[in-house]
């Protein structure tokens, strides 16, 4: 028996100094190190081509970051954008290079609907531990509002299931509303409790300056506008939205050659799932977003009740209820609570969209992936303003493609 | 004689659509269904495929009623779009009709039929099916 218990002993302890090590000293290391980014203004940017708008966000990681040589330094470019529709304009990569003057750089495209250019990061870190890049740029552009709001839902159903989904009507409010249904029919989430998103993130987007509609909404003018898809109404919605978005990546060892505060990216996962949402087994998840966490959790070694500021795929106010069960800050069926009890807004358990998210701040889709990671920059380096989240160390993004075909999410910490 | 087996496509699925029949793919090998088909089977990559008939009804999953579409369904607005459950592993999104929408709720049977209007002289060449009560109302 002794023998047995002391056996029992040693496995458990071998086995707990193991994770012990693996989660504080073997994960957690920097893959790659964010040394500047740079933010459009988002909105109805009238009279500006993509590629012109895409210089606002490229000119501002240039002047963030004196010590860097653009020309010199950048190896190569990843640029998100969805559609070639918007603009009639594809090759979107070398065009843009050539407007923000990295001309003969490699360029490459990354697609993946709204997820476009979380997928332009993670391509960057490939490049960057490849060992075949040091610097790269990655960022995200999309020009939307010239175009009427039915073709704009027609552009942006693209990235749903044309045979069956597209082929009866269905709209991407419309596939969202189906999660919705589904989540309030399992577990009684109500619509106000989604209509209580949209009130926080505009909260949040009213103190970002560059935020496209800058104003609180409350839940009475939330709730009781217009049906775009039951249950999903117009502040449900995320907004149409021009827009670009970079950072700068470097191998961690060269961060500190740039910048005094570089931002680390510690653990980042993907994942991709079926195009149409009735070739699932369950509608109340996006699973995508639980493996993608599960994979950067595991790889930063960091915990979701760790991460002090997150910004996640609000494209509906339902994609973020569902956000908040897929990524473990609260457990599934809950998440209609856990913004009922504020913990996801600032000074909550975890702050969720300071930038007003996709709702407030705007969802340009393909921009959006870098553009939230150019928040959490922000929020880990201290110059998120009136909307900085104190001491925040730990962030987390959380970009979604299409109705969860795609997503990626990443971890970060303060260097 | 033999006959020369129809490749699982989608077109093929609305093929037999167009005469009336609902069909999906049946994998020999691992005995996973496939709605829509599949020319492999994403399981086991599997190639030996049967295809096997689908009910004409099925238990409603989850639905919305979309008041913002695109340009072409614009005549239809506000119309009712769900997802229905036809057996394990066979699930297909479409239109409801012939049903007043406050009648729709998660839990109702609902049969498939297609419209009778004529199929498109461009791609693609496909009949539209739709959901409808069981009875008439």
């Amino acid at each position: 028996m002794r023998f047995i218990y002391s056996f029992e002993l040693y496995y458990w302890l071998s086995k707990s100094i193991f994770t012990l090590l693996e989660s504080k000293y073997l994960t957690g290391k920097p893959l790659v190190s964010i040394v500047s980014a740079g933010l459009s203004k988002f909105g109805k940017r009238e009279g500006l081509y993509g590629r012109e708008l895409y210089i606002e966000a490229a000119s501002e990681a240039f002047e963030r970051c004196p010590n860097l040589d653009p020309k010199k330094d950048i190896k190569a470019a990843f640029i998100g954008m969805m559609g070639e529709s918007f603009e009639h304009q594809g090759h979107t990569a070398p065009t843009a290079l050539d407007w923000v003057g990295l001309l003969p750089i490699q360029a490459f495209r990354t697609e993946g609907a709204c997820g476009s250019s979380a997928t332009a990061i993670r391509c960057g870190i490939f490049a960057i531990l490849s060992g075949l890049a040091d610097i790269v740029m990655v960022g995200g552009v999309e020009k939307m509002t010239h175009r009427a709001t039915s073709d704009v839902t027609e552009y942006l159903a693209m990235a749903c299931d044309f045979p069956f989904e597209q082929w009866n009507g269905l709209t991407f409010p419309g596939l969202f509303a189906m999660v919705a249904t589904a989540h309030m029919h399992k577990y009684g989430t109500t619509e106000e409790q989604m209509a209580l998103v949209a009130v926080k993130n505009h909260h949040h987007g009213a103190m970002n300056p560059k935020a496209h509609m800058q104003k609180e909404v409350s839940l009475e003018k939330a709730i009781s506008s217009r049906v775009i898809a039951w249950p999903l109404k117009l502040y449900d919605c995320s907004l149409i939205t021009d827009g670009a978005s970079c950072l700068i990546l470097t191998k961690p060892e060269l961060a500190k050659k740039f910048t005094n505060a570089p931002v680390h990216i510690i653990g980042s996962g993907q994942a991709s799932d079926t195009i149409g949402l009735y070739e699932r087994e369950e509608f109340t998840t996006l699973k995508v977003g639980s493996l993608a966490g599960e994979e950067a959790y595991k790889m930063a070694g960091v915990n979701p009740f760790e991460i002090d500021v997150a910004e996640v795929h609000d494209c509906f106010t339902i994609a973020e209820v569902v956000a908040y069960e897929d990524l473990g800050f609260c457990k599934p069926g809950e998440g209609g609570n856990f913004i009922e009890e504020g913990q996801s807004q600032i000074g909550g358990k975890v702050a969720v969209n300071t930038s007003g998210g996709l709702k407030s701040k705007g969802h340009p889709v393909g921009a959006t992936g870098t553009a939230q990671a150019y928040e959490i920059y922000l929020q880990l380096t201290g110059q998120a303003g009136k909307r900085q989240v104190k001491d925040a160390e730990i962030g987390l993004t959380h970009n979604v493609g299409g109705l969860g075909a795609t997503g990626v999410v990443n971890i970060y910490k303060r260097g | 004689m033999t006959e020369e087996p129809i490749s699982f496509t989608i077109e093929n699925f609305y093929k037999f659509v167009k005469e009336g029949k609902l069909r999906g793919a049946k994998c020999s090998k691992c005995g996973k269904l496939l709605v829509p088909p599949k020319p492999m089977c994403p399981k086991c990559f599997s190639k030996d495929l049967k295809w096997k008939e689908l009910p004409k009804q099925g238990k409603l999953l989850t639905y919305t009623v979309i008041h913002v579409s695109t340009k072409k369904f614009q005549p239809l607005t506000p119309y009712a779009v769900g997802i229905i459950e036809l057996e394990e592993d066979a699930r297909l999104p479409g239109i409801i009709k012939n049903i007043s929408l406050d009648k729709i709720k998660v839990g109702i049977d609902l049969a498939i039929d297609v419209e009778k209007e004529p199929i498109s002289e461009e791609w693609p060449q496909w009949p539209r099916y739709y959901f409808k009560p069981m009875q008439p109302q």
